[in-house]
């Protein structure tokens, strides 16, 4: 279905947009030059680690903005929200749709996209989730699979199964240089981007009345409603806040990775919840510490190891399993205790 | 008792009759269909053993039929097609060689798959619910990953072509028809009463000294081995396989199949087996113009698919048998008062 154009673009993509790419076969003394790092068997120059490092931040970002959504339902619901990535790719075509097909100048199309999205999720929650919430999870886990493939398979048919290219705003898209480095803006940006919604989310859910609602579904649903909290309004909210964040990072990954597909929602969906896992999923901090882990740990690995590069995806599922058999709560999860 | 036993001959013997008729009768297309049946039958019950009988909610179905897949066309190509198979970079030394009858390549298959199974069972298997379904998710998308860049070995990404196409009615339904005395052999044996034990509570299960961790490792790598066999038929009904053909959408398939057959019923799966693969082909013209001024939209079938699972998951949760069987005496309608004597949730 189209899918290997995607990977084989962001493949070659994460690797080197970005960078004005210096033609240096990696590997050899002489063409680092002299002022050179040994790492990983790779003579590299401070100014290429940097400009790996600055790919890996932002790559971090964007997963983190998507693990955050997630976590957040899975702290609700104890449920992998599988539509979660599909969620995600249909903001990127609604971003596109919006500046290609309406016209609509970049940042109105940008807001209608985020709004849609977040309608989108509160959807997703109330035909597919809602109905079944007392069944057993395994039924509410299938019904999220239901969900994504639904979703899937609706962009195939309505968007077309060839890949689009997601229009490229200037403002986003220009190059800096710092001294020897050029990095595009939007490397820079993405991190400030997630970092103010970060300061955002965490002033809602600590001070404000709607995040002390999740907070108390998410210990115990029961005694929340017993308390007078609107549960299903606060489980839609939530689904709509982590829609939202996803359609804040999908827009800038369309603006990074300009390639989109109906499936591109699949992979990075996985992954941001591996990074949710690798953080400790439920809590959001830890969201975003996985999040950077994977994207900083994808792009060095490829950068160091280039002959690993075709292995890149299996990385994110290695780390998984290390760490569901070592540490199961991730790195700033609570500790679960099974209750007979 | 021995009546049974009588019916279930008699019914192979017709299932014989209507296969012979149909070998020499139906035309290609429909016996690829028929085909394709028996290889989904395989395939649901070998996913049911692990996720409907023993409660694991595994999504690595995927991995394990590439491995079979895989294994089962090396092994059959013969050495001419290998040579021109493998031009980027030479099959590794034995087995550009090697060419083994059908059979025993498929028992390799499996017995790969399910080792496969195994050595990913072992430690992820104490994850439970979704954790182990995300990481068996990962494993299958692993194998994948590896398979794409093995070049000398399996030939990366450009797959393989020219597998000589073994599979015929016979086959498929020959292996069905064992794959479902093996599965209802198994689950009215101990193991299959110690199988849905872990599945209904494991705890309990534990506690009243069954061996958690090798009841799981067998179940999971039981399924494996068929689903391996199952892949190796495939492979060898279609005559090419890739990396591509073996990621998620193939496990959501035979999902789909236990899901809406029952979780938990081989009768419901071998049912749901036939619907669903016969619906996907009569579905087809979903995707071709329906009006003459409406421009066609493919993937239109999958999309009625998708929906399917949803309806079933929302409004049907026990699918179309829930953890019912079929058995001759219910059939005849021969309901005695006396608990039936084999237990289990008949």
């Amino acid at each position: 279905m189209g899918g290997s154009a995607f990977y084989d673009n962001f493949l070659t993509n994460t690797g080197c947009i970005g960078i004005s790419y210096i033609p240096v076969i990696p590997g050899t003394k002489q063409a680092a030059g002299a002022d050179t790092l040994y790492l990983g068997g790779v003579y590299m120059t401070l100014e290429m680690f940097l400009q790996h490092l600055s790919n890996g931040i932002s790559l971090g970002s964007l997963y983190a903005l998507i693990a955050i959504g997630y976590t957040m339902v899975y702290g609700i619901l104890r449920l992998i929200n599988f539509a979660h990535g599909d969620i995600f790719m249909m903001a990127v075509y609604f971003a596109f749709f919006g500046v290609v097909t309406f016209g609509m100048q970049w940042y109105v199309s940008f807001i209608v996209a985020i709004a849609l999205t977040g309608v989108l999720g509160i959807t997703v929650e109330t035909l597919a989730y809602r109905p079944i919430r007392e069944a057993p999870r395994i039924s509410i886990l299938i019904s999220s699979i239901g969900a994504s493939y639904l979703l899937e398979n609706l962009a195939i048919v309505m968007f077309g199964g060839r890949p689009k290219t997601f229009p490229q705003i200037a403002m986003f898209t220009d190059m800096v240089q710092l001294g020897n480095v050029h990095i595009q803006l939007l490397t820079f940006m993405i991190p400030v981007v997630t970092v103010v919604l970060l300061i955002a989310l965490m002033y809602l859910i600590n001070k404000t009345k709607s995040g002390m609602a999740m907070r108390a579904v998410s210990k115990d649903i029961e005694t929340a409603r017993i308390m007078g909290i609107d549960v299903n309004r606060t489980i839609s909210f939530t689904f709509g806040i982590g829609s939202l964040l996803a359609a804040v990072g999908g827009i800038m990954w369309g603006l990074k990775f300009p390639s989109i597909l109906p499936l591109m929602g699949v992979m990075p969906g996985i992954k941001c919840f591996i990074a949710a896992v690798i953080g400790g999923i439920g809590s959001i901090q830890g969201a975003v510490v996985g999040g950077f882990i994977l994207g900083i740990g994808e792009i060095l690995l490829v950068a160091f190891l280039p002959e690993l590069s075709g292995y890149r995806d299996a990385f994110a599922f290695i780390l998984l399993i290390m760490i569901l058999l070592f540490k199961p709560t991730g790195i700033m999860g609570e500790k679960i205790s099974e209750k007979v | 008792m021995k009546k049974n036993t009588i019916f279930t001959l008699s019914a192979i013997v017709l299932l014989v009759i209507f296969l012979f008729i149909a070998n020499t009768t139906l035309d290609s297309y429909i016996l690829r269909i028929l085909n394709l049946c028996a290889i989904y039958t395989v395939l649901g019950l070998s996913m049911n053993l692990i996720n409907g009988f023993t409660g694991l909610f595994s999504l690595g179905h995927a991995g394990f039929m590439a491995v079979g897949a895989y294994t089962t066309a090396l092994m059959t190509m013969s050495v001419s097609t290998k040579q021109m198979n493998f031009f980027l970079a030479p099959l590794i030394s034995p087995l550009d060689q090697i060419v083994w009858p059908f059979l025993p390549s498929l028992i390799l298959a499996g017995i790969l798959s399910a080792i496969a199974a195994f050595l990913i069972g072992a430690p992820v298997l104490r994850l439970k619910g979704d954790y182990l379904a995300i990481a068996t998710l990962g494993f299958s998308e692993i194998i994948r990953v590896i398979f794409t860049n093995t070049q000398s070995l399996t030939n990366g990404a450009l797959g393989l072509k020219g597998i000589p196409t073994t599979t015929n009615l016979w086959w498929s339904f020959g292996i069905a028809v064992f794959t479902i005395f093996i599965m209802v052999s198994l689950i009215n044996s101990s193991y299959g009463r110690a199988f849905k034990a872990i599945r209904e509570d494991e705890i309990a299960a534990e506690s009243m000294g069954i061996s958690l961790f090798r009841h799981k490792v067998l179940s999971f790598a039981i399924g494996a081995f068929f689903a391996g066999v199952g892949g190796g038929l495939l492979g060898n009904l279609i005559g090419a396989v890739d990396p591509l053909m073996f990621r998620f959408f193939l496990t959501y398939n035979i999902l789909l199949i236990i899901v809406l057959g029952g979780m938990g019923s081989i009768t419901g799966t071998i049912i749901s087996a036939f619907v669903i693969t016969i619906a996907q082909e009569v579905l087809r013209f979903l995707d071709e113009p329906m009006f003459p001024n409406i421009p066609a939209l493919p993937g239109l079938r999958m999309v009625v698919f998708s929906i399917l699972l949803m309806v079933v998951v929302l409004f049907f949760r026990n699918g179309l048998m829930g953890t019912r069987e079929f058995s001759w005496d219910k059939l005849f309608g021969r309901f005695s008062k006396k608990p039936l004597a084999k237990g289990g949730t008949k």
